[in-house]
C-alpha cells in the first residue's frame, strides 16, 4: 500500500513547527515509498516531463518520456500528472528545479531526463527528484547509451530505477516474454514460439509454425529457451539458443515422450518430464555432460518440476493421492512433501525468484485460478478466476505474474495477462494474436 | 498424379474419409498428407491408400467398422467394457494385417493443465498399447503419442464435447512387413 504520504508529510510538518528544537532528521520527509502488500491502493502522483532534446533526440525524447510513464502506471502504483497541470516547465536537463511547481500540482516524484542521438548512438539520463524534499533520489541520477533500436530498453531501464527506488523491490520492466504465438481454429490450432517486451512490443518470432511448440521457458541468463516440441512427430524437449535459433533435441531416449522442461537457477541442469511406457516422471538432465538422473519413481503423473532460487529443492504436481496435488521434494530426487491441501487440483507449480511463494493454477468447481502460497503451502491466494487460467510465470523480481487465459466454447481463444501477487492490477498484454505459455525472462543487463 | 493426390481423390470419392478422419493434423502431426501417414515428420512423408470400407483388408474398414478410437471417463485411463469390444476388434484386424503399423493417439479435453493433460494422453495411449499387445499384437508394431488438450476433434466447452475428446485413436500407417 501507498502510505497516507500527504497526511504523513502534514503530521511531521506540524511536529516540526510545533518542536522548534526539532532535530534535522525530524526536520527531513520520508522519501517516497510505496509498500507493495495487502491493503486499499491511492497511486502515487509522479510527473515526467517530456525528456529535453540535446541534439538530434526528435522523436526518441517524447516517446522515450511515454514508456517511463506506461511502465509505471501500468503497476497501477502510480498516476502521471498530465502536463496541461504543469505550472513550470523543464527547460534543462541541469537547470534548477523549482519545486514548489511540483509541489503545488501535489507531485510526489519528478523524473527528469534528456535525450542525445548521434548517428545509431543513443544517450539517455535522467533524475527522479523528492518533489516534498527537494532533492535527488539517492542513486536515481544516471546515465544509459546504446543503440537507437534498444531506446525502449533505455526508457524500461530508467522506470525500473524509479519504481525500484520508491517500492524497493527490484524492477522488471527491461525484460522479454517467451510465449506461444497461436493461430487457426481450436481443433487445428497453429503455434509458433515468439519473444516480445514484456509489455507486448518489440514481437519477434523463433520458429514457424510446422510443428506445435509448448510451454517455452527462459534460461537463467536469458540466452537460451526450453520448450517441448513436436518437430521429430513426437513431442521432445529442445533447446534453443536465442542468438542463434539453433537448436537441438534433448534427452533422446528411444520410445518416450519428454515435456515440461526448466532450468536450474544456475543453468546447468534441466529438469523436465520424461513418460515411458505411460507413466510420467521428473528427471534431470546435466546439459554439459548428459547425464541424466531419475529424480521421481513412481506410477502416478509427476510433471511440471520448477527449482528453487537456491537450487536446493524442487517444486512439482503429482497424482498420487488421486487428484494433481503440489509436492517438494529435495533437488536430488525422493518422495516429495505435499503442501497444496485445499479442495480442487493443483497444478504448474513455480517458484519464485525471490524464493518466498510459489505460483500454481488450481481447478476447483468448474473454474480455474492463478493462485500463490507459501513454500510450505501456508497462506493460499487465489488471485485469478475465469473459465481457464493457468501456467504462471514470475516478473524477475517475483511481485508480478504472467499466466494464460483461455476462453471457452468453439471461438475459444487464448490472451496473456498479468496480476500482481496481491491479486491487484489484472490486465491484459496487448498481443496481434492469440497467446499462450508465457514465460519471463531475468532482468535484462 | 501423386500418390498423395490420389488418396485425396479416392477420399473425395467415397465421400466417407473426409468425416472420419477429422484429427489428421497436416503439419506437426503424426499423420501425413492423405490423412494416413508416416510417423516421422522429419523423415518424409508416407502415404497409404485409404481404400474401400466394403474391403476388410483396408484402412477404411478399420477405421470405420472396426473403430479406430475409444473414449475415456474424466481423468481416467482405464478401458471400459466398450472400448474392450472395439480394442479387441482392432487386435484382430491387426493380427490379421500384418502390414500396418499403428500410432495410438492419446488425447485428453480441455479441463486441466496443458502439462497434466500431456501425461494423461500418454496414459490412456499406453493403456491401449498394453491390450493390445495383451491381444497378441506384436510390440514393435505399435508407438504411443500423446497430444493432451493440443487436438481436440470436438470445440464446445461442454461434457457432450470433452467426452469425445477424451479419447485416443489408432492410426495406421502401412509400415510393417510391406
Amino acid at each position: 500500500m501507498i502510505r497516507p504520504m500527504r497526511q504523513a508529510i502534514a503530521a511531521l510538518l506540524a511536529l516540526t513547527l510545533g518542536l522548534a528544537g526539532a532535530s534535522a532528521v525530524l526536520a527531513q520527509n520520508a522519501p517516497p515509498r510505496i509498500v507493495i502488500g495487502p491493503g486499499v491502493i491511492e497511486p502515487m502522483p509522479i510527473a515526467v516531463p517530456t525528456f529535453i532534446d540535446e541534439g538530434g533526440a526528435g522523436d526518441y525524447a517524447r516517446e522515450i518520456g511515454r514508456v517511463v510513464i506506461s511502465d509505471l502506471e501500468g503497476t497501477g502504483f502510480f498516476r502521471n500528472i498530465g502536463e496541461e497541470a504543469y505550472i513550470s516547465r523543464v527547460t534543462g536537463f541541469d537547470a534548477p528545479v523549482a519545486f514548489e511547481d511540483w509541489k503545488a500540482i501535489n507531485a510526489q516524484v519528478l523524473v527528469t531526463g534528456a535525450v542525445t542521438v548521434s548517428g545509431d548512438r543513443i544517450t539517455v539520463k535522467f533524475r527522479a527528484y523528492d518533489v516534498f524534499n527537494g532533492t535527488t533520489m539517492e542513486g536515481a541520477a544516471l546515465q544509459f547509451a546504446g543503440t537507437t533500436q534498444g531506446w525502449r530498453r533505455m526508457a524500461h531501464k530508467v522506470a525500473d530505477v524509479v519504481y525500484s527506488k520508491i517500492t524497493g523491490e527490484g524492477g522488471y520492466f527491461d525484460s522479454r516474454v517467451v510465449f506461444v504465438s497461436e493461430s487457426g481454429p481450436k481443433n487445428q490450432r497453429l503455434k509458433r514460439l515468439a519473444v516480445m517486451d514484456y509489455d507486448g512490443a518489440n514481437v519477434a518470432f523463433l520458429t514457424d509454425s510446422s510443428s506445435i511448440v509448448l510451454a517455452p521457458r527462459f534460461s537463467p541468463q536469458g540466452d537460451r529457451i526450453l520448450y517441448t516440441s513436436y518437430e521429430t512427430g513426437f513431442p521432445r524437449i529442445t533447446l534453443m539458443d536465442v542468438a542463434s535459433l539453433g537448436r537441438q533435441t534433448l534427452a533422446e531416449q528411444p520410445g518416450t515422450m519428454t515435456f515440461a522442461p526448466r532450468f536450474s537457477p544456475d543453468g546447468g541442469t534441466v529438469v523436465f518430464s520424461l513418460e515411458r511406457g505411460g507413466n510420467t516422471d521428473i528427471y534431470a538432465l546435466s546439459v554439459g555432460s548428459g547425464q541424466l538422473t531419475q529424480l521421481t519413481n513412481a506410477p502416478s503423473i509427476e510433471t511440471a518440476p520448477s527449482f528453487s532460487p537456491d537450487g536446493s529443492q524442487i517444486v512439482f504436481e503429482s497424482d498420487r493421492s488421486g487428484v494433481p496435488q503440489i509436492y517438494v521434494m529435495p533437488a536430488g530426487g525422493g518422495e516429495g512433501t505435499r503442501i497444496s491441501g485445499g479442495a480442487g487440483r493443483y497444478g504448474t507449480p513455480v517458484w519464485s525468484p525471490r524464493g518466498d511463494y510459489i505460483a500454481f493454477t488450481k481447478q476447483n468447481e468448474g473454474r480455474f485460478h492463478i493462485g500463490v502460497m507459501r513454500t510450505d503451502g501456508s497462506e493460499e491466494r487465489l488471485l485469478t478466476a475465469s473459465f481457464l487460467d493457468e501456467g504462471p510465470t514470475w516478473a524477475p523480481n517475483g511481485r508480478v505474474l504472467m499466466f494464460t487465459r483461455e476462453t471457452s466454447g468453439g471461438g475459444g481463444q487464448a490472451s496473456l495477462w498479468s496480476v500482481d501477487i496481491t491479486g491487484r492490477n489484472l490486465k491484459q498484454i496487448p498481443t496481434d494474436g492469440p497467446a499462450s505459455d508465457p514465460a519471463w525472462s531475468p532482468l535484462l543487463p | 498424379m501423386s500418390l498423395a493426390a490420389k488418396s485425396l481423390l479416392l477420399i473425395a470419392v467415397l465421400g466417407l474419409a473426409a468425416c472420419n478422419n477429422p484429427d489428421r493434423y497436416g503439419a506437426g502431426g503424426p499423420g501425413g498428407a492423405g490423412g494416413a501417414g508416416g510417423a516421422g515428420g522429419m523423415g518424409g512423408i508416407d502415404t497409404t491408400g485409404l481404400g474401400d470400407p466394403n474391403n476388410p483388408t483396408s484402412i477404411a474398414y478399420f477405421n470405420q467398422r472396426v473403430g479406430d478410437r475409444v473414449l475415456f471417463a474424466v481423468d481416467q485411463s482405464t478401458l471400459s467394457p466398450e472400448a474392450r469390444t472395439i480394442l479387441s476388434g482392432q487386435a484382430q484386424w491387426l493380427n490379421t494385417n500384418t502390414g500396418y503399423a499403428a500410432i495410438i493417439e492419446g488425447h485428453a479435453d480441455e479441463q486441466g493443465t496443458r502439462e497434466y493433460n500431456l501425461a494423461l494422453g500418454a496414459r490412456r495411449a499406453a493403456a491401449v498399447q498394453n491390450f493390445l499387445i495383451s491381444q497378441g499384437v506384436p510390440a514393435n508394431r505399435l508407438r504411443t503419442i500423446s497430444y493432451g488438450k493440443e487436438r481436440p476433434i470436438e470445440v464446445c466447452s461442454t461434457e457432450e464435447c470433452y467426452s469425445k475428446n477424451r479419447r485416443s485413436v489408432t492410426v495406421l500407417s502401412a509400415g510393417v512387413g510391406m
